[in-house]
């Protein structure tokens, strides 16, 4: 029930268009079952010669007309009325499919852009533990099975309802023995289709997960294809591929046999249904119980019945994955979004931060920063050094409130943390992440994505900085080369370029790299670091590195032990203590010694 | 890159193409033959029953006679039973050719996969091999049998329809008949349109998966950036997109059904206006009257049927290019017929024939070129002894990688030859070079399935003793154990349920049980922890001993292994000697030695734990 629920909830904006197309399937139904009618009419009354058993206002219009004398003559007017009628049926049959398509296609641009958004807005946890094949699966194919339910299954039980009701209205209307011989297996076909494909379930999952193994197979064998050659292993490939390809086969072909049986025993049954009808028809109209147009009407309105019948016990369980679908979609837009994210003030910002004793953990048990104070003024660089797992990604991750703190504060110009808007704050400080992510667009829409007017050149400046203009400009198509899915595939250290350049375009006043330089050689990191500091004058700059030299130069350089800062200092002083950073300082030397090693090892290999 | 790129659809019919994929429907051609019997009496059993209304309107039901209607019901439940028999073997037997056909389509496939060579798979992504291995493959099994199944139902019920119909009274059929080439060129006209809307609103789709998924893997960044409200605004362009091509493809089938139904029942009025006549001037019984209205309504389905196959066939055809054009490839690298007459092929060795392999490789005036024009190597000169150990190292472009794979044959020279045991390699076959190789590879492949497979794919017919020997020779042992199954641990898709490290031991036993005579290893960057990186060195010194080896390094410790490293640059050798002799020299390799050490030791003083 809260499924349904939901489903009307999705259908909410939209339920007129739903309204409108049942009512033109009824309003088709109704046509479409007036037709056998006029048969009925014409070969009785106008070919014939029974009395009109029709309302008044019929026969007064034939009156009108002329009477039946004048129909004989004019028998065209019959066969005018049956096309009269299609295409009454007809007109509302395409409104039908107009309207529906309409609303489930709408429906679906709905959850598909509430599902969209939702999901960039949960909170940056969420992303970090997402399993994203699981969403994707979500956002795509549960859309498409409720779209396909709503466009067209919805409707079809509209259908089948107006059409039973109404058939057997004007059946009864006509003779109720006929009626009933009419309806006497249609629960048992109903029945049978319905728990014929709740039951073929199982076997319809069972081939699709031999599928899915044959694809393995499959995917394994190609992406491995130099064992394969190197090993000469193509005749045991063949062979494994054959046993799952002839696996999927027989699976397949079982789940076939099943379909032959429901198909053909239930046409068994529908057509035993209408044989019912025609041989008890003919039976009373001997006796001269009903007409052969009442006949005609019963075989003709049999067949409109038992096959929509039959496709309702599908459509039923169809329903049923509908809703699975609902709920699926429903489990992540009930996930909480990033609170607050448009609070706050928005306050100029110079670049002078302050931790306070900060304290942060992600959950009950682990304690990711401990009470870690520092004190920088605008336009110094600080840089970071610690193992991994030491809480250094956290601790530029609080800046940008994309966790907040526990205890402590956080101070930047002497404004809390806290107090500031979220967006504000993540436009005015600029990062880049150790593994940034590139759009599916091209290299100049990449760099200029954060601003709406950005000119040529200023994207070029950008570039110049990161080091990545005259890699770009070697490529095809330049700055017009796309990258991401369907383009180019980049070097972590181009990509990490692409990603700086990205960022420095915006003159945040302050900036973060996170490890960003990390796959890109010592030259380049050198030439890079170099023209920041001549450009970004003012902009206080954090730097996570491993890399002495980038270290030494920094204003103040954090060292980060289990969430606590262990030391902290210029590169002149923290060379004088022992630590973490004088060991990474002193590989230097153990370098030279290893090259002793080693030439002393020669010798005495020489010498035994 | 092009072979990404989806075909356009070529509108021509392709006779000659269809020939070569009916050659995959050959084995099934009797149930072929009983699918078109089967919809041949169906199609006559499904124009009897209106014949059988009309018997019980003109027998029974207007001369209000009784006799022989006990015998028409009986009649008539024989022919349903009959009906539904038919239904049962041509479900059965068309899912049966189906079926199978995709099973033929996908083996040649994959057979043939098995012999393309490298330049192929460098070419063409995997995604693109698989989606025509998998979907198209089974929309042409589809519609090869279902397309059958309706070719033959609809084509007879109309003939039969049509001569019932002439047969009854052949004025009014001609009559009624008018109607249907309209319904057939409507039919066509809109199921062309159908198919090509919804072809636009699968490639939308597509478009829609995707940004989907750069939605999700891209959040974090989008989130620094602030970009969330953009990229939202550029996801509703693209939905709006679907919306509105959805709608269109919507509104083109909709409108088809009514403009289909109202053309029959033009049919119907014109059979109910001239009957009605004929019934009133005597020459039409009332039971043929009924009977033409029935057939009218009858006509339109296999119209519709006929039209709709028409289209598909149209758009299997580009599927149908595809797989044949997969299939038809020949592998750049192959034995000449000569050379697999003595040695055999691929699948069929004749490896008594062989001669037994030293591992002695010379390269002499090597050239070779990835793409035309593009030289990696140029007159490339080097003589391996059987059983050294050679390291090669260079930055990523080098040209190492091209050595390698050309002493493996993965490749050949454009020009120069590499000969092994002193004779061109062209002249013995793939498989015998190929047999004698160790392969282990920067990101280890392992398979799905357990430990022991995985290492007794070195050598198939190893028995258990062996292969425990080789885990332990190479320090895989201990850690095998240690999982709950031991060897019959599975290891996942790709080895997913292991460490890289396990993985990398599981390939080395793997190699040593294959007790190659040449080995390759390209080794990996990725950081392990200092224990299984020791383990890894020993294996590596095991695998090593008593072959020729080339080491693509990366790791000072297995380069300090070799006998002789190449520094390799721009497709030259630029510096060649023992480690000690070119740490002396002070040149390149100094350099890439040095910085390589720093970060090493920042890795095992930053990475302690992990």
């Amino acid at each position: 029930m809260k499924k349904m629920k939901l489903l009307l909830k999705f259908m909410k904006g939209n339920r007129l268009l739903y309204l409108g197309s049942i009512l033109a399937v009824g309003l088709a139904t109704s046509f479409e079952i007036m037709i056998p009618l006029v048969l009925k009419v014409t070969i009785d009354s106008i070919i014939g010669n029974k009395p009109i058993e029709i309302p008044n206002w019929i026969s007064d219009f034939i009156e009108i007309d002329g009477g039946k004398s004048f129909l004989v003559q004019n028998l065209w007017i019959c066969g005018g009325a049956i096309v009269a009628l299609t295409i009454g049926n007809g007109i509302f049959l395409y409104l039908k499919g107009k309207w529906s398509a309409s609303a489930a296609e709408s429906m679906a641009k709905n959850i598909r852009e509430r599902l969209y958004d939702h999901l960039q807005h949960l909170s940056y946890d969420y992303h970090i533990r997402a399993e994203t094949g699981d969403l994707i699966q979500r956002c795509t194919s549960d859309v498409e099975t409720i779209r396909r339910f709503l466009a067209v299954q919805f409707v079809e039980i509209g259908k089948v309802i107006f059409m039973l009701s109404l058939s057997l209205w004007i059946m009864s209307s006509l003779h109720v023995t006929m009626t009933l011989i009419s309806v006497s297996l249609i629960p048992v076909i109903f029945i049978f289709t319905l728990v014929f494909f709740f039951k073929v379930k199982a076997a319809f999952k069972i081939s699709d997960e031999t599928e899915g193994r044959l694809s393995t197979v499959l995917q394994e064998n190609l992406s491995g294809v130099r064992v394969v050659r190197a090993f000469a292993r193509q005749e045991y490939e063949v062979n494994k591929f054959d046993i799952k390809n002839s696996e999927y086969r027989d699976v397949t072909y079982r789940l076939m046999r099943l379909l032959a049986m429901y198909w053909s025993s239930s046409d068994l049954l529908c057509l035993l249904q209408i044989g019912a009808v025609l041989t008890f028809g003919a039976y009373f109209a001997t006796q001269g119980v009903i007409t052969l147009g009442v006949l005609v009407v019963f075989v003709t309105y049999e067949r409109k019945l038992v096959f929509p019948i039959r496709q309702l016990g599908r459509i039923l369980n169809d329903f049923g994955k509908a809703l699975v679908a609902v709920e699926r979609i429903n489990e992540i837009l009930e996930i909480e979004l990033e609170d607050g994210i448009d609070e706050g003030i928005k306050p100029q910002i110079k670049g002078n931060i302050e931790f306070q004793n900060v304290n942060f953990q992600y959950d009950e048990n682990r304690q990711i920063l401990k009470n870690v104070s520092f004190k920088v003024k605008g336009g110094e660089t600080i840089a970071i050094l610690g193992a991994t797992g030491s809480g250094k990604t956290s601790l530029v991750n609080l800046l940008l409130r994309l966790y907040d703190y526990d205890q402590g504060q956080i101070l930047i110009d002497g404004i809390p943390l806290r107090n500031i808007n979220k967006k504000w704050l993540r436009q005015k400080i600029g990062i880049v992440l150790q593994e940034p992510f590139l759009y599916s667009k091209t290299l100049k829409d990449n760099i200029g994505i954060t601003e709406t007017n950005i000119s040529e050149s200023e994207i070029y400046e950008a570039s110049k900085i990161a080091s990545i203009h005259n890699v770009i400009l070697d490529f095809e198509d330049g700055y017009k080369t796309s990258v991401g899915e369907r383009g180019v595939t980049l070097s972590g250290g181009q990509k990490q370029r692409v990603a700086i350049a990205r960022t420095i375009i915006r003159n945040s006043p302050i900036l973060i790299f996170d490890d960003s330089l990390s796959a890109v050689d010592t030259e380049t990191d050198l030439a890079i670091r170099r023209a920041l500091k001549e450009r970004k004058k003012g902009v206080t700059t954090f730097i996570i590195s491993h890399r002495i030299t980038t270290l030494s130069e920094a204003d103040l350089i954090l060292v980060l032990e289990e969430g606590e800062i262990v030391q902290s200092g210029k590169h002149e002083e923290l060379i004088e203590q022992d630590g973490l950073y004088r060991r990474i300082w002193s590989i230097q030397n153990s370098l030279e010694e290893d090259l002793r090693e080693g030439v002393k090892a020669k010798v005495e290999r020489a010498l035994s | 890159m092009s072979e990404i790129r989806e075909q356009d659809y070529n509108e021509g019919f392709n006779i000659e193409l269809w020939k070569k994929l009916m050659g995959f429907a050959k084995p099934y051609r009797k149930n072929m033959v009983i699918i078109g019997a089967m919809m041949i009496i169906l199609a006559i059993i499904e124009v009897t029953f209106p014949i059988m209304t009309k018997y019980a309107i003109d027998n029974f039901v207007i001369p209000e006679r009784l006799e022989g209607l006990s015998i028409f019901a009986l009649l008539y439940i024989l022919l349903v039973i009959l009906q539904s028999f038919v239904v049962w073997i041509f479900i059965a037997e068309a899912g049966k050719v189906d079926t199978g056909i995709c099973y033929h389509i996908r083996k040649t496939g994959f057979q043939k996969l098995q012999e393309l060579s490298f330049s192929y798979f460098d070419k063409t992504h995997i995604g693109w091999i698989m989606a025509r291995m998998v979907s198209d493959t089974k929309r042409l099994g589809d519609t090869i049998s279902w397309g059958i199944v309706d070719l033959v139902w609809g084509s007879t019920v109309m003939l039969v329809i049509s001569v019932v119909m002439i047969r009854m009274n052949w004025r009014l059929a001609l009559i009624v008949l008018t109607v249907v080439p309209v319904l057939a060129i409507v039919s066509i006209y809109f199921q062309r349109k159908i198919l090509s809307a919804f072809r636009k609103v699968r490639k939308t789709n597509s478009r829609i998966t995707g940004a989907f998924n750069e939605g999700i893997m891209g959040a974090k960044t989008s989130k620094t950036l602030v970009r969330e409200e953009k990229n939202l605004e550029e996801f509703v362009e693209i939905t709006g997109e679907m919306y509105s091509s959805s709608v269109r493809a919507a509104v083109f089938s909709s409108l088809y059904l009514p403009v289909v139904i109202t053309l029959g029942s033009i049919g119907t009025g014109l059979a109910l206006w001239r009957g009605g006549e004929g019934v009133i001037t005597g020459t039409l019984t009332y039971g043929t009257l009924v009977a033409f209205i029935s057939f009218t309504i009858q006509f339109f389905q296999p119209v519709r049927e006929l039209a709709r196959i028409f289209a598909e066939f149209q758009s299997a055809q580009a599927s149908a290019e595809r797989i044949i054009s997969m299939i038809e490839r020949e592998p750049d690298i192959k034995d000449i017929p000569q050379i697999t007459s003595i040695y055999g092929d691929s699948f069929k060795p004749l490896k008594e024939n062989w001669t037994e392999i030293k591992g002695d490789i010379t390269f002499k005036n090597v050239s070779f070129a990835y793409k035309d024009g593009e030289k990696v190597l140029n007159g490339f000169n080097i003589h391996i002894k059987a059983g050294e150990t050679i390291a090669l190292v260079g930055e990523t472009g080098s040209g190492k990688s091209t050595i390698v794979n050309l002493a493996c044959r993965f490749y050949e020279p454009t020009k120069g030859e590499v000969l092994i045991d002193g004779v061109d390699y062209r002249k013995r076959s793939l498989l015998w070079l190929h047999s004698n190789l160790g392969y282990v590879l920067q990101s280890p492949h392992l398979f799905s399935g357990t430990i022991k497979e995985n290492i007794k794919y070195g050598r198939l017919n190893a028995r258990d003793e062996e292969i425990v020997r080789a885990a332990k020779l190479v320090n895989a042992h201990g850690f095998i154990m240690k999982l709950r199954d031991g060897y019959d641990s599975e290891v996942g898709e790709g080895g997913s349920r292991l460490s890289t490290g396990e993985k990398q031991l599981i390939s080395f036993a793997r190699a040593i049980l294959a007790n190659p005579k040449i080995f390759v290893l390209d080794e990996a960057t990725s950081s392990v922890d200092t224990e299984t990186e020791q383990l890894i060195q020993g294996a590596i010194g095991q695998v090593l001993e008593g072959r020729t080896s080339f080491i693509i390094a990366h790791r000072l410790s297995t380069i300090r292994l070799a006998d002789r490293i190449l520094v390799i640059s721009k497709g030259q050798v630029i510096e060649e000697g023992n480690h000690y002799q070119l740490i002396k020299e002070k040149g390149h390799y100094y350099r890439l030695y040095t910085n390589q050490f720093m970060d090493e030791q920042k890795t095992m003083l930053l990475h302690r734990d992990s």
